[in-house]
């Protein structure tokens, strides 16, 4: 499973003010806690705290001064991925993202190829977030299509098909899931597939669980990548568990001990 | 018509973890010689796909006491040294190539000559005195009293990075403490099972032991005698370790003359088998069988006694590796 840590983002005030004062402490800390957990990559946004590329290349070098784990560059400006890239140390690194615009994807592909970095690619387009299996599916595909022209291998994208919140928009879970199964089917080996796992908890009062229990059904349909909070033990307990169920890992009493021994590398 | 074979080559992500035994004067130790096994990247043999850059190698067992319930085919070799491990040792690797020495410590069985810590101890440095390869040390599989033996023999042979053995999952604190002060690496046991091959090596890595230090010996069966079940674990265990599964991404052990010299098969002489054959042959050969069959299945460390089975065995290994029989 594929964890993008989510914490290191200025939607957060304790990173907000870490990147108005440039005191690293607080990216530090959650570097750590993150990579301990057993993040795969870890987040870096800058969100509406900056408008300054630079202020992304600095917590790209806070982060790598912090931990070895590989990143992933996050934002909807092109100019703050690129400075995120330039700073990246020659570690895996991951751009987050890329929609199916076709204006985007012209932008954002070839940088995915020239910094070696893992793309992942939203099921949006120009006319928003999709509100069907269609256009997800149609998203996703084109999001793919024009990775691999480049010459990404499957390896190398992951694919969101955009999760919304149940609060809000219930309808939208289950279109997810059928979403998920159908990109299992582009390539064989299919692309990699995530979504931002904490957004279907939004505003709700039972949000550790409805998250959990999104996680392992989508899990079921082929999903094996998500943007979370790694540090939630309860979620990476139930990822370890949905990974003995669908056979990825050998039984063992400790597996959950096991999973993070194997996460935290 | 031309008909388009697929490359079915792997490319695994992973590879075992490689594991060096002995040490020289030059590492802190007395053997002349070390020993490394594990450090593939691809199942077992497939040369065409990937790197398997150390060959399994091929231990013959001493015991510290004669071997009294050993059968006559594998006793006569060793006639003349059955009561001094030390010779006993220095023969195996001597007159009949052995790579490295499993001394069992089965004299201190407490249902048997029930022999004291110091006296495995002072078996053990004979041993050590006697040879210059690595050395595997195994207990009497009584827990107890192996807790007692081991913290006498690692410290007298501390420094000359011995393998020994085993831990299980009732049984794995006091030897890796030991693993860790006296430098030696450890062997993990499971008893034919998969989950619980997994689980001693999660037990042992909890405690702090480096993963690096344990083999897997997911336990043995003779020909005849359950061998498949231990294959087919030996096959995922690896599938799983190329993978990245690092929890059992490590070298595995067959301890096969301990089983093989159990077997009917292999013991009964051929008065009590008419139409078998001459058990002076039939043995070895069932040694030799059931070795190879692990090779195929992934075991880079094989326990044997028979001279003629070791070398029935290293020959295989040769051809096996793309070389000729020696």
């Amino acid at each position: 499973m594929i964890l993008i840590g989510e914490r290191i983002n200025a939607g957060f005030k304790d990173i907000a003010n870490a990147i108005r004062t440039k005191d690293p402490a607080a990216v530090e800390k959650w570097a750590v806690a993150q990579a301990e957990a057993g993040a795969t990559y870890l987040d870096v946004n800058i969100g509406a705290a900056s408008r300054d590329p630079a202020d992304m290349a600095w917590l790209v070098e806070v982060v790598q001064k912090a931990v070895p784990t590989r990143i992933s560059v996050d934002s909807t400006k092109i100019e703050a991925i690129e400075a995120g890239l330039e700073a990246i140390d020659g570690r895996g690194v991951l751009i987050n993202s890329t929609t199916a615009d076709p204006g985007k994807l012209e932008r954002i592909v070839p940088l995915a190829v020239k910094h070696d970095a893992t793309l992942l690619g939203l099921a949006m387009d120009d006319r928003g977030s999709p509100q069907n299996v269609e256009r997800r599916v149609e998203n996703g595909a084109m999001v793919f299509m024009s990775a691999m022209e480049a010459g990404l291998p499957p390896d190398r994208i992951i694919l969101d098909p955009i999760l919304m919140p149940i609060k809000f928009m219930q309808e939208q879970a289950v279109f997810v899931l059928e979403a998920i199964e159908q990109y299992t089917n582009l390539s064989d080996p299919p692309p990699h597939i995530s979504v931002g796992l904490s957004n279907i908890g939004s505003k709700t009062p039972e949000r550790g669980r409805i998250i959990r229990t999104f996680l392992v059904m989508a899990m079921a349909k082929g999903l094996d990548a998500a943007i979370c909070n790694v540090c939630d033990e309860e979620l990476i307990a139930a990822v370890a568990t949905a990974e003995l169920v669908l056979n990825k890992e050998i039984y063992s009493d400790s597996y959950v001990r096991a999973f993070r021994m194997r996460q935290g590398s | 018509m031309t008909v388009e074979i697929p490359d079915v080559r792997k490319d695994w992500p992973h590879s075992i973890n490689a594991v060096t035994i002995g040490a020289t004067s030059a590492e802190g130790g007395t053997r002349t010689s070390t020993i490394t096994i594990g450090g593939e990247k691809t199942l077992p043999f497939y040369h065409f796909e990937g790197a398997m850059p150390n060959p399994p190698v091929v231990a013959m067992e001493v015991w510290d006491v004669p071997a009294e319930d050993w059968p006559d085919t594998v006793r006569e070799p060793f006639a003349d040294v059955l009561d001094d491990p030390a010779r006993w040792a220095k023969m195996c690797v001597e007159s009949h190539g052995a790579q490295m020495i499993c001394l069992r410590l089965q004299g201190c069985d407490p249902n048997g000559a029930d022999r004291s810590p110091d006296e495995a101890a002072a078996a053990a440095k004979a041993v050590a005195g006697a040879v210059g390869v690595p050395l595997i040390v195994w207990g009497c599989g009584s827990d107890e009293k192996d807790n007692e033996i081991f913290p006498v023999v690692a410290e007298a042979l501390s420094g000359e990075n011995c393998l020994l053995g085993t831990i299980t999952e009732d049984n794995y604190k006091t030897l890796t403490a030991l693993g860790t002060a006296y430098g030696h690496k450890l062997i993990a046991e499971s008893p034919v099972d998969i989950n619980m091959a997994k689980q001693i090596n999660i037990l042992a890595l909890d405690v702090g032991f480096p993963a690096e230090n344990l083999v897997i010996f997911p336990s043995t069966g003779a020909l005849g005698y359950g061998l498949e079940y231990v294959y087919s674990i030996m096959e995922r265990l690896r599938a799983a370790g190329l993978k990245g599964d690092k929890v059992v991404a490590m070298p595995m052990l067959c301890d096969v003359g301990m089983e093989v010299w159990g077997a009917k098969e292999a013991r009964a002489p051929e008065s009590e088998v008419p139409g078998w054959g001459d058990a002076g042959v039939r043995g070895p050969l069932w040694e030799a069988s059931t070795a190879t069959v692990y090779l195929l299945a992934g075991a880079d460390l094989l326990i044997l006694r028979h001279p003629e089975a070791v070398r029935l065995t290293k020959a295989a290994i040769a051809r096996l590796m793309g070389g000729e029989a020696g």
